[in-house]
């Protein structure tokens, strides 16, 4: 018997194509990030806030990944912006290949990276799965809405650890349902210190303003990284 | 029903035994060690599961599986002690400075194979 050892990733293949992905991203200066959540948070409806409140000139494009039905990229083609659906057809989660795909049937299309300032990803509605695949993205962010637990991110550590940013979700209804937002975000910080939280709410638009500003403040920073490299 | 996120982990470990498994005709690659951090967001039992299951009646049997438990380690930014983070408390045991930064934990990765070349 011979043991070998091997020290590579698990999802070592992924992994190579998030990285040729990261790596088109930052040559064409495009912020590309990735929204996970369990289903129903709310990613939808707050790309449709977002989409709306985008400039009409506004460089932006949408992939949106589920499990079935196309309802997801309806939603959100009503803003004229470019969006495709992803139906994953069973897989709990988006990865690499096919985030490539989309993009490579995208220019059949001409939608091309090196026209677009932000790629937004909606993941398939799922906490475990999804912060497994490296997408390239330069960001994660991980919604939990207030119709959820708040220890939420001590039961689903791994997706609070690995997100930049934590948007609190359906603020709107902290009046009606017994759920300490003050908790939530002490969870969150407690498995990932000093992450960054914005309440918002897609019905109201509270706290969609802070929301907007900080992409517009990393579409920056990406642009500039394009710029220089 | 084994959770599908396991399942597409064990399927890819299992790509991996394949590809090593060409590199050595004649042999049979008898065990794999997997490292899984935990914070990877990996149920160890799922995975465990899953991976039999992909591997029954197969020419690749018999093939174990050995997972290896990662824990969560911080390293604090300013005396560089290191601990095992416990119940999610970041603070440094011996200076109690908040600013300590996560060094492993977040592993899931392929360590090693045993192979049986008889
Ligand atoms: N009250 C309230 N309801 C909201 C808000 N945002 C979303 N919802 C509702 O929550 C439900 C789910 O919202 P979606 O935006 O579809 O959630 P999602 O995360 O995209 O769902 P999946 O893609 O299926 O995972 C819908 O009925 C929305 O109307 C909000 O800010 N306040
Ligand atoms: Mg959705
Ligand atoms: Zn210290």
């Amino acid at each position: 018997m011979n043991r070998i050892a091997v020290e590579k990733k698990v999802l070592n293949e992924n992994q190579i194509l998030a990285e040729q992905l990261r790596e088109r991203y930052r040559e064409n200066g495009v912020l590309c990030v990735n929204l996970i959540s369990s289903p129903g948070s709310g990613k939808t409806a707050l790309l449709e806030r977002t989409l709306e409140r985008m400039d009409k000139s506004a460089r932006v494009a949408v992939l949106t990944g589920d499990l079935q039905t196309e309802n997801d990229a309806r939603r959100l083609a009503k803003f004229g912006f470019p969006v495709r659906q992803i139906t994953t057809g069973g897989t709990c989660h988006l990865d690499a290949r096919m985030i490539g795909k989309h993009l490579e049937d995208w220019k059949l299309e001409n939608v091309a990276l090196e026209d677009l300032d932000l790629l937004i990803v909606e993941n398939v509605g799922n906490l475990v799965c999804p912060s497994s695949y490296d997408l390239g993205e330069d960001a994660k962010i991980v919604l939990l809405s207030t119709t959820e637990g708040e220890d939420k991110p001590l039961k689903y550590p791994s997706i609070f650890f690995k997100s930049e940013l934590m948007l609190l979700t359906k603020i709107d209804l902290l009046p009606y349902v017994p759920f300490s937002a003050d908790l939530a975000r002490e969870n969150a910080r407690r498995v990932h210190p000093g992450m960054e939280i914005i309440d918002v709410s897609s019905t109201t638009g509270e706290g969609l303003d802070r929301w907007m500003d900080w992409l517009k403040a990393r579409q920056e920073k990406a642009r500039l990284q394009g710029v220089v490299g | 029903m084994v959770p599908m996120h396991e399942l597409g982990i064990a399927s890819s470990i299992l790509e991996s035994v394949q590809k090593e498994a060409v590199r050595h005709p004649g042999a049979h690659i008898s065990k794999v060690g997997v490292k899984i951090g935990e914070l990877a967001g990996v149920d160890r039992d799922a995975l465990q599961f899953g991976f039999e299951v992909l591997v029954k009646d197969t020419e690749l049997e018999p093939l174990a599986l050995e997972l290896e438990l990662i824990p969560r380690v911080q390293r604090c930014s300013k005396c560089a002690y290191e601990f095992r983070m416990t119940d999610f408390d970041p603070r440094c045991p011996l200076c109690g400075d908040l600013a300590t930064q996560c060094i492993s934990g977040e592993e899931l990765d392929i360590a090693y194979m045993e192979i049986d070349d008889s």
